[in-house]
């Protein structure tokens, strides 16, 4: 039941009728209340504990707000962040739709055209909103060249209806509608290369990140919100519930799997390649699989389990071929290299800086 | 001015006076002249608005979802099919309470496909919580399309405003459009309190557990019966400036003595008007009553319309199958609470399409006094053309 006082204090801090004179401030700050940046998502939401999500939302609010407006598709990060009448965001934001987010997005801008504002749009949706479900309305949206920065939180399933496949679970995962049993060995199908087909738009930025190089994903934020048109940010966000990793690991497993070239951190402009993360060590696959639970039955007697190891392994070679992502021929002064960025995130050497070409 | 317009021109035009800040459309018959005639308007510069042509009528109806949102004036038109793949989006856009104004080209629903009109389209989504007004005429269409934007924000539900396609898109008419100044005058800038704006953050369109979920609901449900209210004012304030009225929640006209009433919407009461002119004599006399306002239902004002009929004549350009009309449904559960309320004859006419003419006038009076008569019938139907199985 609903707690007479509680209500009557969220009708006063959200409700219709002007706010209270401003709120005696806090006797003691938390230390993320005491960081001097700003605050777009604030703590306090539902998410899991060690949700890629959670994070990859907070860095990217955090760098592009608070002159924003967010149109959230519905997911975890939406369900997560709210619940009437509380609500983690402190910049506007509206969801709508699973599958428009994107279209939404479209009418804001629109909107802010047609009123002469300036506040960026952004949309934020998961694999499934993006990948799958939303996929048309946000093909239709950077042909029609908005000025959106759509950011995709890719988690690889639909985590928020209980870990279902979608088009982007990579190949041999299981989930609840990828299961392995006597018949199968997890998912059948590839993981879309939507990189590519978003690059084919031709719109001025397209780029992945990781939550394990929050600089970097910082960066590309940054660099997306000087953009006046359509950019396209793919954010690879561990979720431990869906991928079955201890809850204290996603930035071990996030950084892995860019380490072992199944994640490729790349930028490209209008369809072009013009930078990628350079992979200093390579790992094998199966460090990145082997923590997860989405991969066990990759680790048993099968034979199947080695076929399906190996397959993986020739799709993340593939990758590191295709995107050159070793650095070989490379400025061999970059730093920003996976292996050479710290747990933290943090480069040895100032990585934020320009980017680099590669031809 | 009078000037001869097509029905979709017009509602271009109407929509242009009332400086929408956002439009978003997806072609589709019977609508797509709207859409054009917009573009058209656009591109010599007489319309100043963010016109963004989309790649579906879902995308359409989300995009001015979004737009509404930030409190700009938002607008969309579809129909048939359109209106079905924008289904889910409506029923959103009414539960954020987000105000914005769309015209429904009425089109039969395939399949089997059909481009022509009924009401099965705006009859699908009866329940998204828009409201839903119906024009018999292109003035009428172009007056609701105007008084449509001042009750959206007044009332902060959406409002679809329903004109049967090609009867009155693709039809000619002199049509009086007001002043670009007098409509200014008469329809204040939208003032979205709600609105998403960075000075001063607000979440919208959040998850709501069932602590709250029946109060929502509740409130809309009670938001869309006050605005009865504020319909019936919209047309009024109206008439006083431009000369003209549309019809406020529901017209009667006819013989206030007659014991046979019609109840009909949108051109189908063009029609009954013109049988009941010409077949008077034979007929006998009749009350005809032209429901504008479809949502919210005007429950009240209907039970005080048929009040002395013993019989009622209600003709659904939709069906419900398994059931029978919808609307003749719907007014059969408001009159049962009525005293002495009039025996319903509930028939479907013209579905897909199917011309209704006037010569059907009669015939509908006979059937009301034939004790054999169904209690609903596709009247219109000839039961010769299917195989006896299908009968
Ligand atoms: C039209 C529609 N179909 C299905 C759903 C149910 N649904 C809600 S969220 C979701 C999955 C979300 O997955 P994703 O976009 O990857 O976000 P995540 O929760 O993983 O962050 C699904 C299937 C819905 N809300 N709407
Ligand atoms: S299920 Fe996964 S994505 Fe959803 S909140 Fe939990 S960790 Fe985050
Ligand atoms: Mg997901």
């Amino acid at each position: 039941m609903v707690d007479d006082a509680r209500l009557a204090d969220l009708r006063r801090k959200f409700g219709r009728a002007p706010a209270a004179p401003s709120e005696p401030a806090p006797a003691k700050r938390t230390p993320r209340e005491a960081q001097p940046r700003f605050r777009g998502l604030e703590s306090g939401h539902r998410a899991c504990q060690g949700c890629g999500e959670a994070l990859a939302a907070r860095l990217v609010v955090e760098c592009a707000g608070p002159d924003v407006m967010i149109a959230n598709a519905t997911g975890c990060l939406e369900v997560f962040t709210t619940a009437w009448p509380e609500s983690a965001w402190r910049v506007p934001w509206a969801h709508s739709l699973f599958e428009n987010a994107a279209a939404v997005a479209s009418g804001m801008e629109a909107a802010m055209k047609a009123k002469g504002r300036n506040t960026k749009v952004l949309a934020f949706g998961g694999d499934g909103g993006t990948y799958d479900i939303g996929f048309q309305a946000l093909s239709g949206m950077l042909e029609r060249y908005h000025n959106v920065l759509y950011v995709c939180y890719d988690n690889e399933a639909y985590m928020n209806t209980g870990i279902q496949r979608s088009s982007s679970t990579p190949h041999a995962a299981t989930t609840t509608t990828s299961p392995a049993g006597k018949e199968r060995m997890g998912k059948r199908h590839l993981k879309k290369d939507l990189l590519s087909i978003i690059a084919a738009h031709h719109i001025p930025y397209t780029a992945s990140a990781s939550v394990a190089f929050p600089q970097d994903l910082q960066r590309k934020v940054r660099h997306a919100m000087g953009i006046d048109g359509p950019a396209f940010l793919v954010v690879h966000s561990p979720c431990p519930l869906g991928w079955r990793h201890d809850s204290r690991l996603t930035i071990d497993v996030a950084r892995k799997a860019v380490e072992c070239g199944l994640f490729p951190l790349v930028e490209l402009e209008r369809g072009a390649l013009t930078n990628v993360m350079p992979i200093r060590e390579v790992r094998p696959v199966a460090d990145y699989l082997k923590p997860q639970g989405r991969f066990a039955h990759l680790f048993s007697d099968d034979v199947r389990a080695q076929e399906e190891r190996d397959h993986l392994q020739a799709l993340a070679d593939y990758n590191i071929q295709v995107y050159g992502l070793t650095g070989e021929g490379q400025d061999p002064a970059d730093t920003g290299g996976a292996a050479a960025v710290g747990r933290s995130g943090r480069a040895p050497r100032g990585n934020d800086g320009a980017a680099r070409r590669v031809s | 001015m009078r000037e001869a317009l097509e029905g979709s021109q017009a509602i271009a035009r109407a929509v242009a006076l009332c400086d929408p800040d956002v439009i978003a459309a997806y072609p589709i018959t019977p609508q797509t002249h709207i859409v054009e005639n917009i573009s058209k308007l656009v591109a010599e510069g007489d319309l100043h608005t963010e016109f963004v042509s989309v790649e579906s009528e879902f995308s359409a109806a989300s995009v001015a979802l979004g737009a509404a949102a930030t409190g700009a004036r938002a607008y969309t038109a579809t129909a048939s099919q359109g209106v079905l793949l924008m289904a889910e989006v409506l029923f959103n856009i009414a539960g954020m309470r987000l105000p914005m104004v769309m015209t429904v080209a009425n089109r039969a629903v395939s399949a089997p496909l059909s481009i022509w009109n009924d009401h099965a389209d705006s009859m699908a989504v009866r329940d998204a919580g828009w409201i839903q007004l119906h024009a018999t005429s292109n003035q009428e269409a172009v007056d609701t399309t105007i008084q449509a934007f001042r009750i959206t924000q007044d009332t902060e539900l959406p409002v679809m405003v329903c004109m049967d396609g090609f009867i009155l898109t693709h039809t000619l008419e002199p049509i009086d459009l007001p002043s670009h100044e007098d409509v200014r005058a008469w329809l204040p800038p939208l003032e979205f309190d709600r609105k998403l704006d960075p000075a001063d953050p607000k979440s919208m369109g959040m998850l709501v557990t069932p602590d709250f979920f029946p109060e929502v609901r509740h409130s809309h449900h009670s938001a869309m019966q006050k605005a009865l209210a504020t319909i019936e004012q919209a047309d009024a304030d109206f008439e006083s400036a431009f000369g003209r009225a549309s019809g406020g929640l529901l017209t009667v006209e006819g013989d206030p003595e007659a014991k046979i009433g019609l109840v009909a919407m949108g051109s189908t009461v063009g029609t009954m008007r013109a049988g009941m002119a010409h077949f008077q004599a034979e007929a006998g006399p009749a009350r005809l009553i032209n429901l504008r306002a479809y949502r919210p239902f005007p429950s009240q004002a209907l039970r005080d319309a048929v009040r002395g009929l013993d019989h009622l004549i209600v003709i659904d350009r939709a069906i419900s199958p398994g059931l029978g009309g919808i609307l003749g449904s719907e007014v059969a559960a408001v009159l049962s609470s009525a005293p002495d309320a009039p025996r319903i004859l509930n028939v479907a006419l013209g579905l897909g399409g199917r011309d209704i003419p006037e010569t059907l006038y009669p015939d509908l009076l006979a059937a009301v006094r034939d004790p054999d008569a169904p209690a609903f019938s596709v009247f219109d139907a000839d039961l010769k053309k299917l195989a006896p199985e299908d009968r």
